[in-house]
């Protein structure tokens, strides 16, 4: 049964053939569903993530999602910055790091398509002012965003 | 969008339902909530100039640095 009801799916398989202009890879740290279960590794969302991201990738020959197992590949989430999962990480003509940790479910699903198409077209609707003030940034910035899916 | 634009940013969205220990740790009573660097935290949305301004005053700036006070 998918997630996307068909109607969805054509919804974006539009917006993608239209928007998307180069490739980009959604990678993918979650917990493999066939893997055996381990007391406390239950991740409660990464079936549904896995699920969700899987649909969406095949929605666009632009779209590749590339799937890791947090403790199978530990090492490359540990280079990536991965603690918790289900964590998407966005690779295309960002300059910096886009992640999104836990189900992009809800509001958080209309900001991830958004991304993928700003990730793959690299430019953003933010002022020309603002692109000026980010490309001068001297230090690091780490911002979380905390949500909830409504 | 910011993270896009810069090589110095990094952005993660947060579904924090799932994860109650970093409700927790960043203190999250009420949503969205944005914290950087650990450093400057706020709850509710700001109009974009507000929030480049307060990744400004988190990373600094290139051609102010050191004449900001003069």
């Amino acid at each position: 049964m998918p997630i996307l009801s068909p109607a969805d799916q054509e919804y974006l398989r539009q917006v993608f053939a239209e928007r998307l202009r180069d490739p980009v890879t959604i990678v993918l740290f979650t917990q493999r569903v066939t893997q055996i279960r381990i007391p406390g590794y239950e991740c409660a969302t990464c079936r549904e993530t896995n699920q969700l991201l899987e649909e969406v990738a095949a929605l666009s020959d632009k779209l590749t999602l590339e799937m890791h197992d947090l403790l199978q590949d530990a090492e490359l989430a540990k280079q990536a910055g991965v603690e918790e999962i289900p964590a998407i990480l966005l690779k295309g003509h960002n300059k910096g790091t886009v992640r999104f940790i836990g189900v992009p479910a809800g509001y958080e699903f209309a900001t991830l398509i958004e991304d993928l198409i700003d990730v793959s077209r690299g430019t953003t609707e933010l002022s020309p002012l603002s692109r000026e003030t980010l490309t001068k940034l001297v230090q690091p910035v780490h911002i979380k965003v905390f949500v909830t899916p409504t | 969008m910011m993270a896009i634009e810069s090589e110095k940013v990094t952005a993660d969205v947060v579904e924090v339902s799932e994860f109650p220990h970093l409700a927790q740790r960043y203190r999250v009573f009420a949503v969205p909530k944005v914290v950087m660097n650990e450093s400057l935290e706020f709850e509710g949305a700001r109009p974009e100039a507000a929030f480049v301004a307060m990744v400004e005053s988190v990373a600094g700036r290139q051609d102010t640095e050191g004449s900001s006070q003069g």
